[in-house]
């Protein structure tokens, strides 16, 4: 959990981690424009890890009907920068 | 039908070693895979002996944290085995799995009982219903090798991976399949399932020698020892390794199921079930019992079943004896593994021409009517060998394999 928003640059580092641990991912592959089903191999249940762990580590909540939308990296990131500035 | 299938590949992953070549080297020098227990969770337990494996840089780490133990050891066997038949090139839709397990994922199961308990719902893994599933191992191996001509999963406690064996020879004998992986996976060493286990008097608690614990035939037996592991074996018919030029281990010529109908755990003490499953196997061979040259016998160390399965051998093989052997006298009892491995072990007895002796067996029991080898293997050419394994729930499972 973080006590001030997070910029882009500390959640793209800290979701590089998450997918480095879930599903084995390289750093350098986690980047904006990257998808998670075809470019990083993220499957449906490995996603719902993903989620949980961004949850815990960037204290937002990640409702399931807002997962579709995040297709990209890229998007995850700004989904997550907003949910923890509005939060 | 009663046309044999061909063994084309080995593999095992047991309490004597990381492979098959462990495992013939345990089981000819004699050696135990059995342990006590010390961490503290099983300290408060009445039977604290197990038979464990090492699974250390076996899978990589994203592989270990999706798959239950009991896949992870069915994959490393599962490998081994088809890089032992040189990875046969089958079409998808030729090629089956049959793996069974006896008990499934049960670690995951109690470690994300553990989790929801402990952090909530919404920390349990989406993994836990693939990790868990019985039917899990023989669907990781199938991905993994790409079967599409189907992925079965026997479930006969400690029959299941003898039964795995049956099924596949069936599926290789209807023409469903040109090549069947099968085999049995079991990993549950946890304090519950020993807990339960113990609370049935089933298990041996010679805690001050563990790799005396297990000793069937032994007059001072008095349990079995829980082991974990795997075994699985590609079979193929005949033609088919043929016109590949595979090297043909031995061969699986027959298969007999029967059931006790008797008590949901307790063995038949007149064998008449497991007697079934023995003439059913050699009638399917089309072998008579004086052909029979060893038994791989089931004997987990048990007071009543090894004796039960001694009338039963009785029964059916009338005044031949052949020499048996009890390899859980040094792997301990893999369930629903146990099956899978011990038929490993009966192809390298018969291609061999050795059999192992018995562990522990220094005062054999008066009420064994059986010529058990102990104290050192026997060499022993033959051409015909036989493998018990029967269950709780009255499962009886023989199968006969030949040169």
């Amino acid at each position: 959990m973080t006590t001030t928003a997070p910029t882009e640059q500390d959640v793209l580092t800290g979701l590089a981690d998450v997918l480095q641990e879930v599903v084995g991912t390289a750093p350098e592959a986690v980047v904006p424009e990257a998808t998670f089903d075809f470019h990083l191999d993220v499957d449906s249940l490995a996603m719902v890890e993903v989620v949980v762990a961004c949850e815990d580590r960037f204290g937002v909540r990640i409702p399931d009907e807002d997962l579709e939308r995040l297709r990209t990296v890229g998007d995850a990131v700004r989904y997550i920068v907003d949910a923890g500035a509005a939060a | 039908m009663s046309e044999p299938v061909a063994v084309t590949g080995l593999g095992a992953l047991t309490p004597l070693g990381p492979d098959v070549a462990a495992l013939w080297d345990g089981l000819l020098t004699g050696r135990s895979g059995v342990r006590l227990l010390e961490e503290p969770e099983f300290a408060a337990l009445p039977a604290r002996l197990a038979a464990t494996v090492d699974l250390d840089g076996r899978l990589d780490r994203v592989e270990a944290r999706t798959l239950d133990r009991v896949q992870q050891v069915a994959l490393v066997a599962a490998r081994e085995a088809w890089a032992d038949a040189g990875a046969p090139e089958v079409e998808p839709e030729r090629l089956a799995v049959v793996l069974g397990s006896g008990i499934g994922g049960a670690l995951t199961l109690l470690s994300q009982d553990a989790v929801l308990r402990d952090r909530g719902p919404r920390s349990v893994s989406p993994h836990l219903v693939p990790m868990l599933m019985p039917n899990g191992p023989a669907a990781r191996v199938g991905l993994e090798l790409g079967a599409r001509a189907g992925v079965h999963c026997p479930v006969s406690a400690c029959a299941s991976g003898a039964e795995a064996v049956a099924q596949g020879l069936a599926l290789l004998r209807s023409g469903a399949a040109d090549v069947v992986v099968v085999g049995g996976a079991e990993a549950c060493v946890h304090p519950l399932p020993l807990a339960g286990f113990a609370q049935m008097r089933a298990l041996s608690t010679r805690h001050d020698a563990p790799a005396e614990a297990s000793r069937p035939y032994d007059k001072g037996r008095d349990g079995f020892v829980l082991g974990e592991g795997a075994g699985v074996l590609v079979l193929e018919r005949e033609e088919h390794a043929a016109a590949r030029g595979a090297r043909v281990h031995a061969r699986v010529a027959g298969a007999g199921l029967a059931s006790d109908a008797h008590h949901i755990t307790a063995p038949d003490p007149a064998g008449t079930g497991a007697a079934r499953s023995v003439t059913a196997a050699l009638r399917d061979a089309g072998v008579g019992p004086d052909e029979v040259g060893h038994v791989d016998a089931h004997a987990t160390s048990t007071p009543l079943g090894d004796v039960a399965e001694a009338t039963a051998l009785g029964l059916a093989l009338g005044a031949h004896r052949p020499p048996v052997t009890a390899p859980k006298s040094c792997t301990g009892h893999l369930l629903g593994a146990a099956g899978a491995v011990e038929a490993v072990a009966a192809v390298l007895s018969l291609r061999e021409g050795v059999v192992p002796a018995v562990r522990n067996l220094d005062d054999p029991d008066d009420a064994v009517d059986l010529d058990v080898v102990r104290l050192t293997p026997r060499a022993h050419p033959h051409e015909v060998a036989l493998s018990t394994s029967f269950g709780f729930g009255g499962h009886d499972v023989t199968l006969v394999l030949t040169r």
